[in-house]
């Protein structure tokens, strides 16, 4: 249990909730660094500024269970960025990988052979290609063990690692190496983006949350809200990818703000099951000034303006909003 | 000690609750599921004080069982054919992390077409993973293989996971007498594993299973795991002649029925070596000086004792329970491969026979034996035999009418 607040009485729903002692500015990011700089990750990856802080708020006694992705590369022997412990497992198993470690580390405790003081915070790390669709079995069946571990997800909407292939937390309209618009499919990906939030929040996970590299604050405010739980902890970082999305790699922060005031990525938790937005525009954007920015939506402006397509997308960001009751 | 009777699932189970194994997840799949339900019940009952998690697939289990190795803690799982397949990614994996995970195979053939009784095309499909793998022909022998196998991997020379396996049906669920030893005694056997090379602990970070670029680390890595391998060959025998002093039964990598003074030598492996032994017995009534070598220890390949044991021979019949489409008898080809450069090699013969649990009966091996008898005759191996019966054949084709492919 986290040591950073009080328990709240309940009001009678039978979940207790801690008062959080919330940070109110950046000033407040914990200054300590527990992922150093000088990875072989893109410059401007906005999954590993999202990983950087996610590392600040859960400190050093952590192991990360990675499973293959981008970030795989970040421990090449003999090298670590980490301060704390790393275990790459395969692509599809990672929340299995936690679940060995978890289990065994509760078992050393539990049989005197290992010092309560040297337990971990168990985190699994992958990205959304392992999250969306390879590790789905391994990832409901950990949630569904109520297995006591972190979950960061660093979606940036495709097989980004493997060269930019669609996955499916690719968003409709895009344009990816699987995907490519060309005189019969003009449009790039005919799918919707899959809901991973919707089908995580149907085990009703004790904590579950979209998180953002622009929105820091509120990033740090989750990880201190999740500390409380035992069990399941999961986060989906929307993670603008610079040579994936066609954006110059200064861009990143500016993209990810974008994709939270057009409403295209939603700032949001859920606590058992129940869903709280976090971050909601006063005013939304066009969902078109998001798109326009970007390599992998240009087939939609140029050489033919794609209405049906732009209009598409709109709809699908007001209907959340309007489903939401939030649209105003 | 004391004595039961156990089928080969619950002598496994045995050989687990007294290795008192930490950490257990499981999936299950027949013929092995007996196991993990056996394991289930002790633990909650009480008797036996593991943690067992139910995962979601047999990749999951294995990257579990490997991940919690891993961390320190003497670990356990089991699986069958196509439930070693769906998690064989992860025995590349765990064997990499060089951690000493024991899992049990009960052998079973492989779909297509689905079936369920055994042959060895699944546990011989891991012989390059970097697994140990000792093979075992009673349920008695299953029990002790277990202790066996966690006290040679759990050495610091080793440091690799190991398969047990027994055959589907004919192991798994036959009853034999087992002497159950006692925990004490087990105890001095095989001390608690407290690993100096991978575990994860706040006070001392460790970044296990990083990536390497390029093939200088990767070659270095995949050495170090064959000469860890080679090595066990020699901890064996410590752990072989540990274990006789313990327990009174001897466990050699090869184990030779009527084979010193014998000039045709039927090579096998698991409980169909029972059938073989009888066959011998029989060719020996009929003036015939046959024997059999039964393979246990398959990784590492024990080439020393084998090449002792079969040099000299007029001729070796091997028998596989596999086929390697296109190619033949998996452990045909390895043992040719030991044998090439000796002076002295015996005419070498192929056999496929009891694919998907099919019976070897006396007739077969009484043809397989003139076959190697008339082989060393007139030195000729001919090509590999696929032994399939005259009324067998008879049947299939009645089938394959009633199936309107006649």
């Amino acid at each position: 249990m986290a040591g950073n607040g009080a328990i709240k009485e309940d009001g009678g729903k039978g979940v207790k909730e801690m008062v959080i002692e919330r940070i109110k500015s950046i000033k407040g990011i914990p200054p300590e660094e527990n992922m150093l700089p000088g990875t072989p990750a893109c410059a401007g990856c906005g999954g590993l500024l999202a990983l950087r802080h996610c590392m600040k708020a859960l400190g050093r006694k952590t192991v990360i269970v990675n499973a293959a992705g981008c970030f795989t590369l970040l421990a090449i022997y003999p090298y670590t960025p980490f301060k704390n412990s790393w275990l790459y497992t395969a692509m599809a198993s990672a929340p299995a990988g936690a679940q060995g470690i978890r289990d065994a580390l509760d078992i050393l405790i539990k049989k005197g052979r290992l010092d309560p003081d040297e337990d971990l915070k168990v985190v699994v790390l992958t990205g959304d290609g392992a999250a969306y669709d390879m590790g789905l079995s391994s990832t409901s069946g950990a949630i569904n063990r109520n297995l006591d571990f972190y979950y960061i997800c660093y979606d940036n909407e495709a097989y980004g690692n493997t060269g930019v292939q669609w996955s499916g937390a690719t968003p409709f309209a895009s344009k990816t190496g699987t995907t490519p618009p060309g005189r019969i499919s003009p449009i790039g990906s005919e799918l919707a983006k899959k809901d991973l939030f919707a089908i995580w929040n149907s085990h009703k996970p004790p904590y579950l949350a979209t998180i953002s590299p622009a929105h820091p604050v509120d990033l740090i405010n989750k990880f201190k809200k999740a500390e409380q739980y035992k069990g399941p902890k999961l986060f989906i970082a929307l993670s603008p990818c610079p040579p994936g999305w066609g954006i110059d790699s200064s861009y990143t922060v500016k993209l990810a703000k974008l994709a939270v005031d057009t409403g295209v990525w939603a700032l949001k938790e859920a606590v058992f099951g129940v869903v709280t937005h976090t971050v909601v525009p006063k005013r939304f954007k066009p969902v078109e000034e998001y798109l326009q920015v970007q390599g992998r939506f240009a087939h939609l402006f140029k050489p033919v303006r794609q209405e049906a397509a732009l209009n598409k997308i709109q709809e699908g960001v007001n209907e959340y909003w309007n489903r939401h009751k939030l649209l105003l | 000690m004391r004595k039961e009777m156990l089928t080969g699932n619950a002598a496994a189970a045995w050989g687990v609750r007294l290795a008192e194994v930490d950490y257990i997840p499981v999936y299950p799949i027949t013929p092995q599921t007996e196991i993990i339900e056996t394991l289930a019940r002790w633990i909650s009952d009480g008797v036996m004080d593991s943690k067992y998690v139910t995962m979601d697939s047999e990749h999951s289990m294995l990257t579990a069982a490997g991940s919690a190795s891993a961390t320190g803690a003497r670990a356990f799982t089991a699986t069958s054919s196509q439930g070693l397949l769906y998690g064989f990614e992860m025995l590349y994996a765990v064997a990499g992390w060089r951690v000493p995970l024991v899992m049990a195979n009960v052998s079973r053939g492989l779909s297509s077409p689905i079936t369920l009784e055994p042959d060895h095309n699944d546990v011989l499909a891991a012989r390059d993973t970097g697994f140990l793998q000792i093979h075992c022909e009673t349920c008695q022998e299953v029990l002790d293989s277990i202790l066996m196998a966690y006290r040679l991997v759990e050495d610091e020379r080793v440091l690799l996971p190991i398969i047990v396996n027994l055959d589907g049906f004919y192991l798994s669920f036959t009853r034999e007498p087992v002497e159950v030893p006692d925990v004490e005694q087990v105890r001095n056997f095989l001390p608690l594993y407290q690993p100096k090379h991978a575990f994860f602990k706040a006070s001392q970070p460790m970044a296990q299973s990083a990536a390497v670029l390029g093939g200088l680390g990767y070659s270095y890595f995949k050495y170090q795991m064959h000469m860890a391998s080679q090595n066990a060959l020699a901890v064996y025998k410590e752990v072989c002649e540990e274990f006789e002093t313990g327990f009174g039964r001897n466990y050699d990598t090869i184990e030779g029925y009527m084979l010193d003074d014998a000039d045709y030598v039927l090579v096998m492996t698991n409980s169909f070596s029972t059938l073989g032994k009888a066959a011998v017995n029989n060719a020996r009534e009929s003036g015939i000086k046959a024997g059999l070598l039964r393979l246990r220890l398959v990784r590492p390949f024990p080439v020393a004792d084998l090449k002792a044991a079969i040099t000299g021979k007029m001729a070796v019949a091997v028998i596989d329970q596999n086929i390697s489409i296109g190619k033949g008898g998996i452990l045909h080809s390895e043992i040719a491969s030991c044998l090439y450069n000796e002076k002295h090699r015996p005419l070498l013969l192929s056999f496929i026979a009891g694919l998907g649990g099919k019976n070897i009966s006396p007739d077969e091996f009484e043809f397989i034996i003139n076959k190697t008898v008339t082989g060393a005759d007139t030195e000729d191996a001919g090509t590999a035999q696929l032994i399939y019966t005259d009324k067998e054949w008879q049947e299939m084709e009645r089938l394959k009418r009633m199936a309107g492919k006649g």
